[in-house]
């Protein structure tokens, strides 16, 4: 018996944000009378309970084989009404979405035309619908043991934590030590604990645990594989290893802000300029300096909510270290006048408010403007700056001046992007895969991040995102299992002449020539189904499952029937 | 009333962008002794509504366009543009101090501010190895106005050709046909003068087939290599761009200009706002200098990014400002007596100018000689 369609169509309010530009009712009375729709309604929230209760009802009664939603971007859906028609029985992959919110309603001024607009999105998912084909969701097994790239503290928690769980994990870093950044401190906000003793119990508990290999020294050269089996390739020395993961977690962290790019601080010709950096060196040393420090200058924002430099963003720590460091100086110094020049002080965090009270009652004196060069005086040097308060120009002689240096990402960041194929956000961090809800995943599956390789963070942040990183990490692991796209490209053999085109431009090293057949052949595990191949292969022998040209065409030919749509809208 | 649309202004000048840190105002070598103050002024135009009064805001013309301001601002804005555009509107309701009325209707006659006859844009070159611009000739020299016109300036101009008679370096001058450059006339608020200027210049280029430029003053290199592309936008005649210190770097560098002579003398370089802090040149004007034989070259503590403007430039050689005070040359004078040199160099016109005004006036110039690039270096061939 010959397939046929039985479409449900079904148009989502979102609450006004569709339905006060568009016309909903109208959409689906126009959907109703689409070849092989069976029923189309409207509803107020489609991906509430009882809008899924809606199409899973409409499946069972009215036997349904397609279902189309028109609502959101099927970013942000998708898996829902795909979970949604597989429990009423359906292939998921017999459901379409069309995005009537983010490509129509919130992006038009709500006229006839927009109602038109969603018309036209609504057919076009529906031509394509009555052409899906069930496609199979295959299962591949995880190899039970994860991967952490960078040896600061968000690494090790990271590792400690997979390891903590039962599951073997390597710690691969690239210098000789382990601690990061947080090894160059001396005292942590808002504690004032030594970073030290943090830093030791944590290294300790990495090195001596039994499930964690660390390998220091070491860089990471290639990664092969895909989510859950993940094969990366180590290099130290002059030795290449292969480590095994279902998972992977970048922690690289970030590099401080180089503040000979300012040279009108005199950072680098003035001795009296230091970094905060160094700062804490002198603090760990006990603060040998020549001469006891009358006055203190602190600077703010050296490097950061620059566009200047290129870094817009703020650092988020400089306010809280520079505090620190002020607290430092006024208990180590009861005599020395400390001057904090700052634009905003954030302090944001848990005790951070508190902690910027006591520097001021401590007798720290906060002074609000962004000095715009340093100079210059006998022994001494001069900060210019304007009090923006008193709304005058300042000449503040110093003895010591403190550049609170931001975070910068690491200049690295591009070869390990490149190396697992993450993207990287315009001021050059690595890119989560959202920004809201999902800020530890990145948009390759089974590739998280952690701490400040991912954008500016505090110690106490980056151990919340490594510990929610690996808690990621491990839903994988724990799982044992992970579904492959099935939205995978196939080779029409009769087609194919094995030129071997499409393997050239494969990012996913998915593609090559079959040795007996003279054909390419494709890896159904290691395919993305990007379509790459699709658009290179010279004799269209490449479709991708699910988004097949004749799929395509259909939803273009639809759109194109000047009998069905005016011309020109006015 | 002295109204401007506030909110279109902002928008225009980007100043919604402005956080009001104080980096411009804290560095600005003018709000320490006046009342010129970027940042407050700033905030002004964005808290007015939709209309800000001028009216009476005489600091406005302290500015020297030094752009420190810009140069500091982490939000790039640029308040150096912002009060030049104020001054534009002052000028468009037709109050002009009566100085630079004068300046200007000698610009818009005779081709310079100086009120000096056209014919007379030539003498200087008398008898000099100096060449007409001809098509076959590759690079233009741009002398302008006051190297030109003023006796102290003149020899720069004279230096520099007969340094590079002693060079191959095919290039040619335009005579009394040469015209200012405008660069004053536009900070000085009379943009409509200025896009004249732009758009005669532009056809006059054009036609001579003009590719490659080179100018004594820093403020003419900064007019034909900034303001005229963005003047003219679309209709912009392109051209190599250069100051002459870069010419003249680039010949040592090739080997095509040697010194026999030599300079025993300590010399410390003053770098002019049009050549470093606008456009970036540290570099060639030092290398020149040091490549000079015998010439020790110490830096003063202010130099490069940080270097202390004159306070020539913006229209200040016509207009006083409020401040008839210290000069910063003075300041300037100063420093250079601090660093033990013999010599403050400089590769400006105003800054020659003001720098030697302030050595006199200081009594120093027994100790200190204020002098060209060019100067200098034609003294060691």
């Amino acid at each position: 018996m010959a397939f046929t369609p039985r479409v449900g169509v079904y148009i989502c309010h979102c609450g006004i944000n569709i339905s006060a530009t568009v016309d909903v009712a109208a959409v689906a009375e126009y959907a109703a009378s689409l070849p092989g729709v069976v029923v189309a309604r409207a509803y107020t929230y489609m991906c509430s309970e009882p809008g899924q209760s809606l199409i899973k009802t409409d499946i069972t009664e009215l036997g349904l084989n397609r279902v189309v939603v028109a609502s959101c971007s099927p970013r942000m859906h998708e898996p829902t009404f795909r979970a949604t028609v597989s429990d009423a029985g359906m292939n998921p992959y017999c459901f379409e979405m069309a995005n009537i919110r983010e490509q129509c309603s919130w992006v038009h001024p709500g006229e006839a035309a927009t109602t038109l607009k969603a018309k036209q999105l609504v057919a076009s998912a529906v031509a394509k619908a009555t052409l899906l084909q069930p496609l199979e969701v295959r299962q591949v097994p995880v190899t039970p043991s994860g991967l952490v790239i960078g040896g600061g503290v968000a690494g090790l928690q990271a590792v400690l934590d997979i390891a903590d769980a039962g599951y073997p994990a390597t710690l691969v870093e690239r210098s000789g030590a382990l601690g990061g950044n947080v090894a160059q401190l001396y005292r942590v906000f808002p504690t004032l604990e030594p970073a030290v003793e943090l830093l030791n119990s944590l290294v300790e508990r990495v090195t001596s645990h039994p499930r964690i290999t660390v390998m220091t020294g070491a860089e990471v050269t290639a990664v092969g594989g895909y989510v859950g089996n993940f094969k990366v390739q180590v290099r130290r020395n002059d030795e290449v290893v292969e480590v095994p993961a279902g998972a992977i977690i970048v922690a690289t962290g970030f590099e401080p802000f180089d503040p000979h790019r300012k040279p009108e601080l005199g950072y680098g010709a003035y001795p009296q300029v230091i970094t905060t950096l160094e700062f804490e060196r002198l603090e760990a040393q006990d603060f040998t300096l020549a001469i006891e420090p009358k006055r203190v200058v602190f600077i703010q924002c050296v490097g950061s909510r620059d566009q200047e430099v290129g870094n817009s963003y703020c650092s988020r720590v400089c306010c809280m270290v520079t505090a620190k460091q002020a607290r430092l100086v006024r208990q180590r110094f009861p005599k020395a006048d400390v001057n904090v020049f700052y634009m905003d002080v954030r302090a944001y965090g848990k005790g951070f408010e508190e902690f910027y009270d006591k520097a001021r009652e401590e007798g720290v004196i906060y002074r609000r403007g962004n000095p715009s060069e340093i100079i210059r005086r006998g022994e001494r040097v001069v900060v210019r700056a304007e009090d923006t308060l008193l709304g005058e120009q300042v000449e503040v002689e110093a003895d010591l001046v403190v550049l609170a240096v931001g975070m910068r990402p690491r200049a690295d960041n591009e070869v390990i992007a490149g190396l697992l194929k993450l993207a990287r956000s315009a001021d050059g961090f690595l890119l989560e895969a959202h920004p809201k809800l999902r800020p530890v995943d990145t948009a390759v599956a089974g590739v998280f991040l952690a701490g400040a390789c991912q954008g500016p963070k505090d110690t106490s942040e980056s151990i919340i995102q490594a510990r929610a990183a690996s808690a990621a990490a491990m839903t994988l692991l724990m799982r044992g299992q992970v579904q492959v796209e099935a939205a995978t490209s196939f080779i029409d053999e009769e087609l194919c002449a094995g030129c071997g085109q499409c393997a050239l431009v494969c990012s996913f090293s998915a593609l090559s020539l079959h040795p007996i057949r003279g054909k390419m052949t494709v890896n159904q595990v290691l395919c993305q189904g990007c379509g790459s191949c699709a658009v290179t292969c010279p004799s269209g022998a490449i479709n991708v499952h699910h988004f097949t040209f004749e799929q395509f065409m259909a939803q273009v030919d639809v759109l194109s029937d000047v009998t069905t749509w005016p011309v020109s809208v006015s | 009333m002295l109204q401007i649309e506030s909110r279109q202004f902002a928008q225009e000048y980007k100043l919604f962008a402005c956080i009001q840190c104080g980096k411009c105002t804290g560095g600005c070598p003018m709000a320490a002794k006046t009342k010129l103050n970027p940042r407050n002024l700033i905030y002004r135009v964005l808290i007015a509504g939709n209309g800000f009064d001028l009216e009476g805001r005489e600091e406005l013309w302290d500015c020297t366009t030094c752009n420190t301001c810009a140069s500091r601002c982490p939000k790039q804005v640029n308040p150096m543009e912002a009060v030049i555009a104020m001054r534009s509107a002052i000028v468009e309701k037709g109050r002009v101090h009566p100085n630079v009325k004068t300046a200007l209707e000698s610009t818009f006659r005779h081709g310079n501010p100086l009120t000096m006859p056209r014919e007379d844009r030539n003498l200087w070159a008398d008898g000099l190895p100096i060449k007409p611009f001809e098509e076959s000739t590759e690079y233009l020299y741009f002398v302008g106005c006051t190297p030109s016109y003023d006796p102290r300036i003149q020899k720069v101009a004279q230096a520099l050709v007969r340094l590079l008679a002693t060079t191959p370096l095919n290039y040619g001058y335009l005579g009394s046909e040469e015209s200012c450059c405008g660069s004053e006339v536009r900070r000085l608020g009379e943009a409509g003068l200025f896009e004249m200027i732009v758009e005669d210049t532009t056809e006059l280029y054009k036609n001579l087939g003009v590719s490659k430029m080179f100018t004594t003053s820093p403020h003419c290199f900064n007019a034909y290599k900034n303001d005229f592309p963005a003047v003219a936008g679309e209709k912009s005649h392109p051209m190599q761009v250069q100051h002459y210190t870069q010419v003249l770097a680039s010949l040592i560098e090739r080997g095509e200009l040697k010194f026999s002579g030599s300079l025993e003398k300590t010399i410390t370089y003053h770098d002019p706002c049009y050549l470093g802090k606008h456009n970036g040149v540290f570099d060639e004007p030092r290398e020149v200098l040091s490549s000079i034989p015998g010439v020790n070259l110490v830096e003063m503590d202010r130099s490069r990014e940080k270097s202390l403007c004159c306070e020539g430039g913006g229209g200040r050689m016509w207009l006083e400002g409020t401040n008839p005070g210290t000069r910063l040359a003075q300041q300037r004078i100063q420093e250079a007596l601090d660093t033990g040199a013999q010599v403050l160099a400089t590769a400006c016109p105003f800054c020659l100018a003001t720098l030697d005004e302030a050595v006199k006036h200081l009594n120093a110039d027994d100790k200190l000689q204020v002098m060209d690039i060019a100067e200098l270096a034609a003294q060691a061939i």
